[in-house]
Protein backbone atom coordinates (compact mmCIF):
# COMPACT_ATOMS: atom_id res chain seq x y z
CA UNK A 1 0.00 0.00 0.00
CA UNK A 2 1.44 3.56 -0.90
CA UNK A 3 2.06 5.55 2.18
CA UNK A 4 0.28 9.29 1.63
CA UNK A 5 3.34 11.88 1.36
CA UNK A 6 2.36 14.18 3.69
CA UNK A 7 2.90 11.48 6.76
CA UNK A 8 6.48 11.88 5.66
CA UNK A 9 6.45 16.06 7.05
CA UNK A 10 5.29 14.92 10.86
CA UNK A 11 8.15 12.06 10.65
CA UNK A 12 10.89 14.62 9.69
CA UNK A 13 9.73 17.57 11.46
CA UNK A 14 10.00 14.82 14.75
CA UNK A 15 13.74 14.45 14.93
CA UNK A 16 14.66 18.15 13.51
CA UNK A 17 12.23 19.10 16.74
CA UNK A 18 14.36 16.71 19.23
CA UNK A 19 17.72 17.15 17.71
CA UNK A 20 17.60 21.02 16.94
CA UNK A 21 18.16 22.40 20.52
CA UNK A 22 20.77 19.46 21.17
CA UNK A 23 23.04 19.82 18.19
CA UNK A 24 23.13 23.83 18.91
CA UNK A 25 23.96 23.39 22.74
CA UNK A 26 26.98 21.03 21.56
CA UNK A 27 27.94 23.59 18.92
CA UNK A 28 27.48 26.34 21.21
CA UNK A 29 29.45 24.90 24.05
CA UNK A 30 32.62 24.98 21.46
CA UNK A 31 32.55 28.54 21.30
CA UNK A 32 35.52 30.90 21.57
CA UNK A 33 32.84 33.81 21.98
CA UNK A 34 31.91 34.91 25.47
CA UNK A 35 28.59 35.42 24.33
CA UNK A 36 26.51 32.57 24.59
CA UNK A 37 24.43 33.58 21.32
CA UNK A 38 27.22 34.13 18.62
CA UNK A 39 29.67 31.52 17.38
CA UNK A 40 32.92 33.30 16.92
CA UNK A 41 35.39 30.39 16.47
CA UNK A 42 36.21 26.89 17.56
CA UNK A 43 37.40 26.87 21.43
CA UNK A 44 37.64 24.22 24.25
CA UNK A 45 38.12 27.27 26.97
CA UNK A 46 34.38 26.45 28.38
CA UNK A 47 35.52 23.06 28.69
CA UNK A 48 38.83 24.36 30.43
CA UNK A 49 36.70 26.94 32.70
CA UNK A 50 34.44 23.77 33.95
CA UNK A 51 37.37 21.71 35.22
CA UNK A 52 37.92 24.63 37.39
CA UNK A 53 34.81 24.97 38.65
CA UNK A 54 34.47 24.34 42.15
CA UNK A 55 30.63 24.10 42.51
CA UNK A 56 29.99 21.82 39.63
CA UNK A 57 32.99 19.62 40.97
CA UNK A 58 31.68 19.11 44.29
CA UNK A 59 27.82 18.70 42.36
CA UNK A 60 29.71 15.80 40.07
CA UNK A 61 30.70 14.02 43.07
CA UNK A 62 27.09 14.06 45.37
CA UNK A 63 25.80 13.32 42.28
CA UNK A 64 27.84 10.18 41.02
CA UNK A 65 27.66 9.34 45.44
CA UNK A 66 23.70 9.75 45.45
CA UNK A 67 23.35 7.73 42.05
CA UNK A 68 26.01 5.02 42.43
CA UNK A 69 24.41 4.16 45.91
CA UNK A 70 20.86 4.30 44.84
CA UNK A 71 21.54 2.13 41.63
CA UNK A 72 23.13 -0.74 43.75
CA UNK A 73 20.05 -0.28 45.87
CA UNK A 74 17.47 -0.43 43.74
CA UNK A 75 19.12 -2.93 41.84
CA UNK A 76 19.36 -4.98 44.75
CA UNK A 77 15.83 -4.64 45.97
CA UNK A 78 14.63 -4.43 42.30
CA UNK A 79 15.61 -7.96 41.10
CA UNK A 80 14.46 -9.52 43.84
CA UNK A 81 11.04 -7.93 44.00
CA UNK A 82 10.95 -8.62 40.03
CA UNK A 83 11.67 -12.71 40.59
CA UNK A 84 9.74 -12.76 43.82
CA UNK A 85 6.55 -11.27 41.80
CA UNK A 86 7.03 -13.23 38.62
CA UNK A 87 6.86 -16.45 40.68
CA UNK A 88 5.90 -15.92 44.01
CA UNK A 89 2.73 -14.05 43.48
CA UNK A 90 -0.63 -13.60 41.91
CA UNK A 91 -1.28 -10.52 43.18
CA UNK A 92 -2.54 -7.75 41.43
CA UNK A 93 -2.06 -4.87 44.42
CA UNK A 94 1.77 -6.09 44.69
CA UNK A 95 1.65 -5.75 40.88
CA UNK A 96 0.52 -1.90 41.36
CA UNK A 97 2.44 -0.97 44.16
CA UNK A 98 5.75 -2.01 42.30
CA UNK A 99 4.90 0.47 38.94
CA UNK A 100 3.78 3.07 41.46
CA UNK A 101 6.72 5.26 41.72
CA UNK A 102 7.16 5.41 37.91
CA UNK A 103 3.48 6.64 37.64
CA UNK A 104 3.11 8.88 40.22
CA UNK A 105 4.35 12.87 39.89
CA UNK A 106 8.10 12.72 40.72
CA UNK A 107 6.80 16.18 42.67
CA UNK A 108 4.13 14.47 44.88
CA UNK A 109 6.98 11.49 45.52
CA UNK A 110 9.57 14.57 46.43
CA UNK A 111 7.24 16.10 48.62
CA UNK A 112 5.72 13.08 50.06
CA UNK A 113 9.63 12.32 51.13
CA UNK A 114 10.32 15.36 52.30
CA UNK A 115 7.15 15.56 54.71
CA UNK A 116 7.65 12.44 55.75
CA UNK A 117 11.93 13.16 56.88
CA UNK A 118 10.49 16.28 58.38
CA UNK A 119 8.53 13.60 60.17
CA UNK A 120 10.51 11.32 61.53
CA UNK A 121 13.40 14.43 62.34
CA UNK A 122 15.50 12.72 59.84
CA UNK A 123 18.62 15.17 58.96
CA UNK A 124 18.64 15.47 55.17
CA UNK A 125 21.63 14.74 53.01
CA UNK A 126 23.31 12.74 50.85
CA UNK A 127 21.58 9.46 51.98
CA UNK A 128 17.73 10.66 51.97
CA UNK A 129 18.20 11.82 48.38
CA UNK A 130 19.85 8.43 47.75
CA UNK A 131 16.79 7.00 49.98
CA UNK A 132 14.78 8.59 47.58
CA UNK A 133 16.31 7.66 44.33
CA UNK A 134 16.24 4.15 45.02
CA UNK A 135 12.51 4.32 45.29
CA UNK A 136 11.65 5.29 41.44
CA UNK A 137 14.97 3.62 40.54
CA UNK A 138 13.45 -0.21 42.13
CA UNK A 139 10.03 0.72 39.53
CA UNK A 140 12.51 0.78 36.83
CA UNK A 141 14.73 -2.13 37.34
CA UNK A 142 11.56 -4.17 38.63
CA UNK A 143 10.03 -3.06 35.42
CA UNK A 144 12.96 -4.32 32.68
CA UNK A 145 14.06 -7.29 34.88
CA UNK A 146 10.50 -8.78 34.66
CA UNK A 147 10.15 -7.89 30.43
CA UNK A 148 13.63 -10.23 30.59
CA UNK A 149 11.22 -13.07 33.03
CA UNK A 150 8.15 -13.09 30.73
CA UNK A 151 10.74 -13.25 27.73
CA UNK A 152 12.97 -16.40 29.44
CA UNK A 153 9.09 -17.36 31.23
CA UNK A 154 10.34 -21.04 30.66
CA UNK A 155 10.95 -22.38 34.32
CA UNK A 156 11.88 -26.24 33.48
CA UNK A 157 15.53 -25.29 34.25
CA UNK A 158 14.82 -23.70 37.53
CA UNK A 159 12.39 -27.04 38.40
CA UNK A 160 14.92 -29.41 37.33
CA UNK A 161 17.68 -28.03 39.24
CA UNK A 162 15.17 -28.16 42.34
CA UNK A 163 14.32 -31.75 41.52
CA UNK A 164 18.00 -32.51 41.74
CA UNK A 165 17.93 -31.31 45.27
CA UNK A 166 19.16 -27.53 44.87
CA UNK A 167 18.08 -25.42 47.64
CA UNK A 168 15.95 -22.28 46.07
CA UNK A 169 19.24 -19.99 47.29
CA UNK A 170 21.41 -22.15 44.59
CA UNK A 171 18.94 -22.05 42.01
CA UNK A 172 18.61 -18.72 41.97
CA UNK A 173 21.95 -18.11 41.94
CA UNK A 174 22.78 -20.45 39.51
CA UNK A 175 19.71 -20.79 37.29
CA UNK A 176 18.04 -17.99 37.64
CA UNK A 177 20.28 -15.25 38.12
CA UNK A 178 22.48 -15.85 35.17
CA UNK A 179 19.65 -16.16 33.02
CA UNK A 180 18.71 -12.49 34.02
CA UNK A 181 21.60 -10.98 34.17
CA UNK A 182 21.53 -8.95 30.94
CA UNK A 183 18.03 -7.29 31.98
CA UNK A 184 19.76 -6.06 35.43
CA UNK A 185 22.67 -4.55 33.88
CA UNK A 186 20.08 -2.70 31.84
CA UNK A 187 18.35 -1.81 34.74
CA UNK A 188 21.35 -0.75 36.37
CA UNK A 189 21.88 1.18 33.91
CA UNK A 190 18.87 3.22 33.97
CA UNK A 191 18.52 3.99 37.21
CA UNK A 192 22.01 5.06 37.09
CA UNK A 193 21.21 7.86 34.16
CA UNK A 194 17.99 8.58 35.71
CA UNK A 195 19.60 9.07 38.81
CA UNK A 196 22.34 11.56 37.61
CA UNK A 197 20.00 13.51 35.83
CA UNK A 198 17.14 13.74 38.75
CA UNK A 199 16.16 17.05 39.74
CA UNK A 200 12.42 17.34 41.32
CA UNK A 201 12.99 14.40 44.12
CA UNK A 202 16.67 15.67 44.54
CA UNK A 203 15.23 19.41 44.78
CA UNK A 204 12.96 18.51 47.84
CA UNK A 205 14.97 15.57 49.62
CA UNK A 206 18.58 17.07 49.60
CA UNK A 207 20.21 19.48 52.14
CA UNK A 208 20.94 22.82 50.27
CA UNK A 209 24.14 22.75 51.14
CA UNK A 210 25.24 19.64 49.81
CA UNK A 211 23.43 20.21 46.03
CA UNK A 212 23.56 17.13 43.72
CA UNK A 213 24.21 18.36 39.84
CA UNK A 214 21.21 18.89 38.46
CA UNK A 215 20.33 21.40 41.46
CA UNK A 216 23.83 23.43 41.13
CA UNK A 217 22.28 23.51 37.17
CA UNK A 218 18.98 24.33 37.93
CA UNK A 219 20.25 27.45 39.82
CA UNK A 220 22.92 27.75 36.97
CA UNK A 221 20.43 27.84 34.17
CA UNK A 222 17.97 29.89 36.34
CA UNK A 223 21.11 32.85 37.04
CA UNK A 224 20.94 33.16 33.17
CA UNK A 225 22.40 31.90 29.81
CA UNK A 226 26.33 31.03 30.20
CA UNK A 227 28.55 29.30 27.77
CA UNK A 228 29.88 27.28 30.64
CA UNK A 229 26.27 25.46 30.91
CA UNK A 230 26.77 24.07 27.07
CA UNK A 231 30.14 22.09 27.90
CA UNK A 232 28.39 20.69 31.11
CA UNK A 233 25.53 19.95 28.86
CA UNK A 234 27.46 18.38 26.32
CA UNK A 235 29.57 15.99 28.74
CA UNK A 236 26.15 15.18 30.10
CA UNK A 237 24.64 14.39 26.67
CA UNK A 238 27.60 12.45 25.95
CA UNK A 239 27.23 10.13 28.92
CA UNK A 240 23.46 9.23 28.65
CA UNK A 241 23.56 8.90 24.74
CA UNK A 242 26.42 6.40 25.59
CA UNK A 243 24.35 4.81 28.30
CA UNK A 244 21.26 4.35 26.69
CA UNK A 245 22.97 2.64 23.63
CA UNK A 246 24.97 0.50 25.70
CA UNK A 247 21.71 -0.58 27.40
CA UNK A 248 20.18 -1.14 23.85
CA UNK A 249 22.54 -3.05 22.87
CA UNK A 250 22.35 -5.35 26.04
CA UNK A 251 18.72 -5.65 25.29
CA UNK A 252 16.11 -4.38 23.44
CA UNK A 253 15.75 -1.57 25.61
CA UNK A 254 12.67 0.86 23.17
CA UNK A 255 10.71 -3.21 23.01
CA UNK A 256 11.08 -3.09 26.55
CA UNK A 257 9.61 0.13 27.40
CA UNK A 258 7.09 0.52 24.40
CA UNK B 1 8.00 -27.80 50.00
CA UNK B 2 5.44 -25.43 50.57
CA UNK B 3 7.13 -24.15 53.29
CA UNK B 4 9.99 -23.56 50.99
CA UNK B 5 8.04 -21.57 48.81
CA UNK B 6 6.73 -19.31 51.60
CA UNK B 7 10.17 -18.80 53.12
CA UNK B 8 10.89 -17.82 48.76
CA UNK B 9 8.07 -15.50 48.84
CA UNK B 10 9.73 -13.99 51.79
CA UNK B 11 12.68 -13.89 50.96
CA UNK B 12 12.51 -11.97 47.43
CA UNK B 13 9.12 -10.10 47.85
CA UNK B 14 9.38 -8.88 51.50
CA UNK B 15 12.92 -6.23 51.10
CA UNK B 16 11.67 -4.86 48.49
CA UNK B 17 8.27 -4.11 49.63
CA UNK B 18 9.41 -3.26 52.88
CA UNK B 19 10.92 -0.60 51.26
CA UNK B 20 8.01 0.77 48.86
CA UNK B 21 6.08 0.50 52.47
CA UNK B 22 8.33 2.96 54.30
CA UNK B 23 9.66 5.12 51.61
CA UNK B 24 6.52 5.10 49.26
CA UNK B 25 3.07 4.63 51.19
CA UNK B 26 3.80 5.48 54.16
CA UNK B 27 4.96 8.97 53.15
CA UNK B 28 1.83 9.31 50.54
CA UNK B 29 -0.51 8.41 53.55
CA UNK B 30 1.43 10.70 55.42
CA UNK B 31 1.01 13.53 53.12
CA UNK B 32 -2.53 13.39 52.09
CA UNK B 33 -3.26 12.95 56.19
CA UNK B 34 -1.92 16.68 56.21
CA UNK B 35 -5.19 17.77 54.28
CA UNK B 36 -7.27 17.51 57.12
CA UNK B 37 -4.87 19.78 59.57
CA UNK B 38 -4.58 23.06 59.76
CA UNK B 39 -1.20 25.07 59.42
CA UNK B 40 0.60 26.48 62.46
CA UNK B 41 1.36 30.06 62.42
CA UNK B 42 5.02 29.33 61.79
CA UNK B 43 4.70 26.94 59.54
CA UNK B 44 4.39 23.20 59.89
CA UNK B 45 0.98 21.57 61.31
CA UNK B 46 -1.36 21.57 63.82
CA UNK B 47 -3.44 18.06 64.52
CA UNK B 48 -7.04 20.03 64.27
CA UNK B 49 -9.65 19.06 62.37
CA UNK B 50 -10.47 21.58 59.18
CA UNK B 51 -11.68 21.52 55.97
CA UNK B 52 -10.76 24.66 55.00
CA UNK B 53 -7.66 23.28 52.68
CA UNK B 54 -10.35 21.72 50.45
CA UNK B 55 -12.68 25.09 50.67
CA UNK B 56 -9.61 26.92 49.52
CA UNK B 57 -9.14 24.66 46.27
CA UNK B 58 -12.07 25.93 44.85
CA UNK B 59 -11.50 29.86 45.63
CA UNK B 60 -11.21 31.04 41.80
CA UNK B 61 -7.70 32.10 42.27
CA UNK B 62 -6.32 28.21 42.93
CA UNK B 63 -9.56 27.03 40.50
CA UNK B 64 -7.86 29.08 37.92
CA UNK B 65 -4.12 27.61 38.21
CA UNK B 66 -5.84 24.31 38.22
CA UNK B 67 -7.61 24.95 35.03
CA UNK B 68 -4.70 26.42 32.70
CA UNK B 69 -2.60 23.22 34.15
CA UNK B 70 -5.42 21.36 32.98
CA UNK B 71 -5.63 22.96 29.86
CA UNK B 72 -1.73 23.25 28.80
CA UNK B 73 -1.24 19.71 29.51
CA UNK B 74 -4.54 18.92 27.37
CA UNK B 75 -2.78 21.50 24.51
CA UNK B 76 0.78 19.61 25.17
CA UNK B 77 -1.07 16.13 24.57
CA UNK B 78 -2.77 17.11 21.50
CA UNK B 79 -0.19 18.06 19.89
CA UNK B 80 2.07 15.46 20.76
CA UNK B 81 -0.51 13.02 19.25
CA UNK B 82 -0.61 14.86 16.37
CA UNK B 83 3.35 15.03 15.67
CA UNK B 84 3.56 11.60 17.25
CA UNK B 85 1.20 9.69 15.03
CA UNK B 86 2.66 9.90 11.71
CA UNK B 87 5.90 9.56 13.39
CA UNK B 88 4.98 6.08 14.67
CA UNK B 89 3.07 5.16 11.68
CA UNK B 90 6.41 5.91 9.69
CA UNK B 91 8.62 4.41 11.92
CA UNK B 92 6.47 0.84 11.75
CA UNK B 93 6.62 0.98 8.41
CA UNK B 94 10.29 1.11 8.34
CA UNK B 95 12.96 -1.90 7.23
CA UNK B 96 13.99 -3.68 10.50
CA UNK B 97 17.23 -2.01 11.17
CA UNK B 98 16.25 1.07 10.20
CA UNK B 99 13.35 0.86 12.50
CA UNK B 100 15.86 0.03 15.54
CA UNK B 101 17.67 3.05 14.85
CA UNK B 102 14.80 5.24 14.27
CA UNK B 103 13.34 4.18 17.40
CA UNK B 104 16.48 5.14 19.57
CA UNK B 105 16.98 8.54 18.33
CA UNK B 106 13.54 8.92 19.74
CA UNK B 107 14.52 7.65 22.80
CA UNK B 108 17.81 9.28 22.82
CA UNK B 109 16.96 13.12 23.92
CA UNK B 110 14.94 11.65 26.54
CA UNK B 111 17.33 9.92 28.06
CA UNK B 112 19.45 13.19 28.87
CA UNK B 113 19.13 15.74 31.38
CA UNK B 114 15.81 17.26 31.41
CA UNK B 115 17.47 20.71 32.70
CA UNK B 116 19.56 20.74 29.74
CA UNK B 117 16.78 20.03 27.40
CA UNK B 118 14.94 23.17 28.73
CA UNK B 119 18.14 25.15 29.05
CA UNK B 120 18.61 24.68 25.23
CA UNK B 121 15.07 26.21 24.39
CA UNK B 122 15.98 29.20 26.70
CA UNK B 123 19.45 29.44 24.42
CA UNK B 124 17.11 29.09 20.86
CA UNK B 125 14.44 31.10 21.86
CA UNK B 126 16.05 33.97 24.33
CA UNK B 127 15.74 38.01 22.99
CA UNK B 128 18.84 37.68 20.96
CA UNK B 129 18.72 33.98 20.73
CA UNK B 130 19.22 32.08 17.73
CA UNK B 131 15.71 32.11 16.15
CA UNK B 132 15.89 36.11 17.02
CA UNK B 133 19.43 36.54 15.67
CA UNK B 134 18.80 34.61 12.33
CA UNK B 135 15.14 36.15 12.04
CA UNK B 136 16.78 39.62 11.89
CA UNK B 137 19.62 38.80 10.02
CA UNK B 138 17.33 37.79 7.16
CA UNK B 139 15.20 40.98 7.84
CA UNK B 140 12.11 39.42 8.62
CA UNK B 141 11.82 41.42 11.49
CA UNK B 142 13.26 44.58 13.17
CA UNK B 143 13.69 44.02 17.08
CA UNK B 144 13.50 40.91 18.84
CA UNK B 145 10.21 39.20 19.04
CA UNK B 146 9.21 37.85 23.04
CA UNK B 147 9.43 34.08 21.91
CA UNK B 148 10.08 33.05 25.94
CA UNK B 149 7.94 33.24 28.88
CA UNK B 150 4.13 32.60 27.60
CA UNK B 151 2.03 29.55 27.06
CA UNK B 152 3.15 28.35 24.11
CA UNK B 153 6.70 28.51 25.64
CA UNK B 154 5.90 25.85 28.26
CA UNK B 155 3.67 24.08 25.62
CA UNK B 156 6.90 23.27 23.66
CA UNK B 157 9.18 22.67 26.33
CA UNK B 158 6.40 19.93 27.27
CA UNK B 159 6.02 18.39 24.07
CA UNK B 160 10.30 18.47 23.60
CA UNK B 161 10.49 16.95 26.99
CA UNK B 162 7.29 13.95 26.31
CA UNK B 163 6.85 13.47 22.85
CA UNK B 164 9.34 10.35 22.91
CA UNK B 165 6.69 8.99 26.23
CA UNK B 166 4.30 9.51 22.82
CA UNK B 167 5.70 8.14 20.26
CA UNK B 168 6.72 4.44 21.95
CA UNK B 169 3.01 3.22 23.06
CA UNK B 170 1.55 4.38 19.82
CA UNK B 171 4.70 2.38 17.91
CA UNK B 172 4.17 -0.48 19.95
CA UNK B 173 -0.17 -0.26 19.22
CA UNK B 174 0.80 0.35 15.58
CA UNK B 175 3.37 -2.23 15.08
CA UNK B 176 0.84 -5.20 16.31
CA UNK B 177 -1.09 -4.15 13.70
CA UNK B 178 -2.24 -6.91 10.89
CA UNK B 179 -1.44 -4.95 7.84
CA UNK B 180 -3.73 -7.32 6.01
CA UNK B 181 -6.82 -5.60 7.41
CA UNK B 182 -5.73 -2.21 5.84
CA UNK B 183 -5.27 -4.06 2.98
CA UNK B 184 -8.77 -5.62 3.01
CA UNK B 185 -10.27 -2.69 3.83
CA UNK B 186 -8.41 -0.87 0.61
CA UNK B 187 -9.50 -3.97 -1.29
CA UNK B 188 -13.39 -3.18 -0.67
CA UNK B 189 -12.90 0.23 -1.87
CA UNK B 190 -12.70 2.47 1.18
CA UNK B 191 -10.09 5.19 0.90
CA UNK B 192 -7.08 5.70 2.81
CA UNK B 193 -8.79 8.32 5.25
CA UNK B 194 -11.82 5.88 5.49
CA UNK B 195 -9.27 3.00 6.15
CA UNK B 196 -7.62 5.01 8.88
CA UNK B 197 -10.87 6.36 10.42
CA UNK B 198 -12.33 2.75 10.63
CA UNK B 199 -9.63 0.05 10.78
CA UNK B 200 -6.17 2.08 12.33
CA UNK B 201 -7.33 4.46 14.41
CA UNK B 202 -9.64 2.00 16.38
CA UNK B 203 -7.11 -0.79 16.61
CA UNK B 204 -4.76 1.38 17.79
CA UNK B 205 -6.75 2.87 20.73
CA UNK B 206 -4.73 1.36 22.77
CA UNK B 207 -1.69 3.25 22.12
CA UNK B 208 -3.42 6.43 21.80
CA UNK B 209 -4.70 6.10 25.23
CA UNK B 210 -1.39 5.17 26.86
CA UNK B 211 0.82 7.74 24.94
CA UNK B 212 -1.35 10.81 25.89
CA UNK B 213 -1.58 9.28 29.37
CA UNK B 214 2.32 9.34 29.27
CA UNK B 215 2.37 12.60 27.96
CA UNK B 216 -0.32 14.55 30.25
CA UNK B 217 0.57 13.16 33.39
CA UNK B 218 3.89 14.62 34.15
CA UNK B 219 2.92 17.59 31.78
CA UNK B 220 0.59 18.16 34.07
CA UNK B 221 2.47 18.22 37.30
CA UNK B 222 5.16 20.14 35.91
CA UNK B 223 6.99 23.03 37.85
CA UNK B 224 10.18 23.10 35.82
CA UNK B 225 9.13 23.94 32.30
CA UNK B 226 6.98 26.84 33.44
CA UNK B 227 9.53 27.99 35.77
CA UNK B 228 12.45 28.18 33.52
CA UNK B 229 10.50 28.80 30.16
CA UNK B 230 6.96 30.71 31.67
CA UNK B 231 8.45 33.60 33.43
CA UNK B 232 8.57 31.73 37.29
CA UNK B 233 4.73 33.30 38.08
CA UNK B 234 2.97 30.91 40.17
CA UNK B 235 0.79 29.34 36.61
CA UNK B 236 0.56 25.69 36.72
CA UNK B 237 -0.58 23.75 39.77
CA UNK B 238 3.08 22.23 40.21
CA UNK B 239 4.47 25.78 40.50
CA UNK B 240 1.61 26.33 43.55
CA UNK B 241 2.23 23.03 45.42
CA UNK B 242 6.17 23.94 45.36
CA UNK B 243 5.37 27.29 46.49
CA UNK B 244 3.22 26.03 49.14
CA UNK B 245 5.84 23.39 50.55
CA UNK B 246 9.18 25.13 50.23
CA UNK B 247 8.11 29.61 50.24
CA UNK B 248 4.69 29.36 51.98
CA UNK B 249 5.08 26.54 54.18
CA UNK B 250 1.58 26.01 54.10
CA UNK B 251 1.92 22.16 54.41
CA UNK B 252 -2.35 21.24 54.52
CA UNK B 253 -2.49 23.60 51.86
CA UNK B 254 -0.06 21.95 49.58
CA UNK B 255 -1.24 18.58 50.43
CA UNK B 256 -4.94 19.70 49.36
CA UNK B 257 -3.50 20.51 46.36
CA UNK B 258 -1.39 17.30 45.67
CA UNK B 259 -4.32 15.48 46.44
CA UNK B 260 -6.60 17.16 43.57
CA UNK B 261 -3.51 16.43 41.35
CA UNK B 262 -3.06 13.07 42.37
CA UNK B 263 -7.28 12.77 41.98
CA UNK B 264 -6.95 14.14 38.43
CA UNK B 265 -4.51 11.54 37.37
CA UNK B 266 -6.22 8.42 39.24
CA UNK B 267 -9.23 9.81 37.21
CA UNK B 268 -7.43 9.40 34.25
CA UNK B 269 -6.18 6.14 34.73
CA UNK B 270 -8.94 4.73 35.72
CA UNK B 271 -10.33 6.03 32.33
CA UNK B 272 -7.63 4.29 30.68
CA UNK B 273 -7.82 0.86 32.33
CA UNK B 274 -11.80 1.11 31.63
CA UNK B 275 -10.43 1.73 27.65
CA UNK B 276 -8.71 -0.93 27.48
CA UNK B 277 -10.82 -3.80 28.94
CA UNK B 278 -13.14 -2.43 26.55
CA UNK B 279 -10.23 -2.68 23.21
Amino acid sequence: MRRPRLMYVPFWLTYVFLYTPIVVLVVMSFNSDDSPYTFGGFSLKWYGELASDGTIQQGLVNTLIVAVGSTVLATVLGTMLAVGLARHSRSRVLDAISVMPAILPDLVLGIGLLVFYATIKLTLGLYSVLLAHAVFGMAFVTAVVRTRLAAHGDTSLEEASRDLGATPFTTFMRITLPQLAPGIAAGALLVFTLSIDEFVIASFTAAPLEPTLPMVIYSMVRFGVTPEINALATLLLAVSFTVVIAAQRMTRLTESLS
Amino acid sequence: MRRSRALGRIVFLGPGLIYLIVLLLVPLALLLSFTVFRRGRFGGIVYELTGENFTRLIDPLYLDVLLDSLKIATITTVIALLVGYPTAYLIAQLPRKWKTIALVAIVLPFWTNFLVRIYAWIVLLSGPGLVNSTLMKLGLIDKPLELLYNQGTIVTGLIYSYLPLMVLPLYAAIEKLDPQLREASANLGARPARTFLSVTLPLTLPGVITGSLFVFVPSFGNFVVPELLGGGRSIMVGNLIRDQFLTARDWPFGAALSLALIAVLIVLLLLQAWSARRA
